[in-house]
């Protein structure tokens, strides 16, 4: 039976693969079907079609290097899992209604056919998902690594001077990051002055000062100053509105001042240098 | 009348996708920069105090038009232990977790209306508005 539906799937591939295409542009719910450019659809189609008689002619091996270039080629272009399996369930139906029509499947046969249906579909299904979900996971886990590298470096811009950037949100994992990363390299750098610039913090809440405040403390017993730059006026007035007290922190507008301070604080300063 | 979508708070990540809803709200709405910063750093608390406290719960954005004003309508419910003395808990300073103890009265103060209802082992419920001018 297996071998007479990969028969009738082969001989039959181009009609199937617009049928199924007619019928998933009907899924009104899916846009990426539609806005997919023609030949890259044909093209990934047959690759479906590939793929769901590779379950029932090829190795089991070369199936499984299939299925997850296929996973990853759709979690690539972004279709959703339900979609996924709409297209794997609608790719069954059109075969299976085919070989009905076709005079393949009978009456006597039929029950014989679904269950065979259900063995060739099912696996396809479930692995499909699984393959769909774990990419997802290393998507996810590999963000996350990325976040962290971005989420706070310490750059000596001066000697005794060291700017932390900060952009994005701050949250627990965050701000360990970078009490961490900054007690480390204001002794690794011998800085005397750090800047915290949170002009890429969208939001000041209370945690986040507490974190800063914090932050800066630690900064101070290993004998450096901190310095918070970078607040925009709207994180200025719910700062004062929410009742932080900053008086301990010298703040400065933009990452320029404080970096003229910084100098100042070490008794240097910026010279224009007369060209002779 | 009001126009609502809601955002469940479990995780730490939950409290970003809360503020960004209600930023994006207070966006349509028109309110500016500063009333912007003001409602998702109230967000940011509430959802905050339910992730902390509560471990899960509800933040809910409503459109609200009254009297032909509109305004951002905060709701941030729990099913968590609820508040024992709410007095204090309003107090500026006061803090059961080590932190500011700016939250709640902070939120009074960014928003223009703000009520809280608590009960001791059922959850908390607060709603914070504000009106555009």
């Amino acid at each position: 039976m297996n071998k007479q539906m990969a028969r009738y799937i082969q001989e039959n591939m181009t009609e199937i693969i617009s049928n199924w295409q007619e019928m998933m542009k009907n899924e009104k719910s899916e846009r990426s079907f539609e806005v997919m450019p023609a030949e890259l659809m044909d093209q990934t189609s047959r690759e479906f079609a590939e793929l769901m008689t590779s379950n029932l002619l090829e190795s089991h091996q070369a199936y499984e290097s299939r299925l997850n270039d296929f996973a990853e080629k759709v979690v690539r272009y972004g279709w959703s899992i339900t979609f996924v399996t709409k297209a794997i369930n609608h790719f069954g139906e059109i075969v299976f209604n085919g070989m009905e029509r076709d005079g393949i499947i009978t009456n006597e046969n039929l029950r014989g056919f679904t269950e065979e249906f259900n063995k060739w579909i099912t696996p396809i299904r479930d692995s499909t998902i699984d393959t769909y979900s774990k990419t997802w996971e290393r998507t996810v886990s590999l963000q996350k690594i990325a976040l962290q590298e971005l989420s706070a470096s310490l750059i000596p811009v001066f000697d005794k001077v060291s700017v932390m950037p900060l952009v994005g949100t701050i949250d627990t994992e965050r701000a360990r990051l970078i009490m961490e990363n900054l007690l480390e390299g204001v002794v690794k750098h011998r800085a005397e002055v750090i800047l915290l610039d949170i002009t890429g913090v969208p939001v000041v809440d209370t945690m986040v000062a507490h974190h800063i405040i914090q932050a800066a403390d630690a900064v101070r017993l290993v004998g450096a100053k901190c310095m918070l730059v970078g607040i925009r006026p709207e994180i200025a007035q719910t700062i004062v509105t929410l009742g932080i007290n900053l008086n301990e922190f010298t703040t400065t507008s933009t990452l320029q001042r404080g970096v003229e301070q910084a100098l100042a604080w070490t008794n240097r300063k910026i010279v224009e240098v007369d060209e002779e | 009348m009001s126009n609502q979508s809601s955002v469940e708070i479990q995780t730490e990540w939950d409290i970003v996708a809360a503020r960004q809803l209600g930023r994006n709200v207070a966006k349509e709405l028109g309110f500016g920069t500063v009333d912007q910063a003001r409602i998702t750093t109230a967000i940011s608390e509430l959802a905050r105090n339910i992730y902390l406290y509560a471990g899960q719960g509800k933040i809910e954005i409503q459109r609200l038009t009254e009297n032909g004003i509109n305004g951002i309508l905060i709701i941030a419910a729990d099913n968590g232990p609820g508040i024992p003395d709410v007095r204090k808990v309003m107090e500026d300073g006061f803090s059961t977790s080590g932190g500011l103890g700016a939250g709640l009265p902070g939120v009074k103060r960014l928003m223009d209306d703000f009520k809280i209802e608590t009960t001791l082992g059922e959850g908390t419920d607060i709603r914070a508005t504000k009106w555009l001018r």
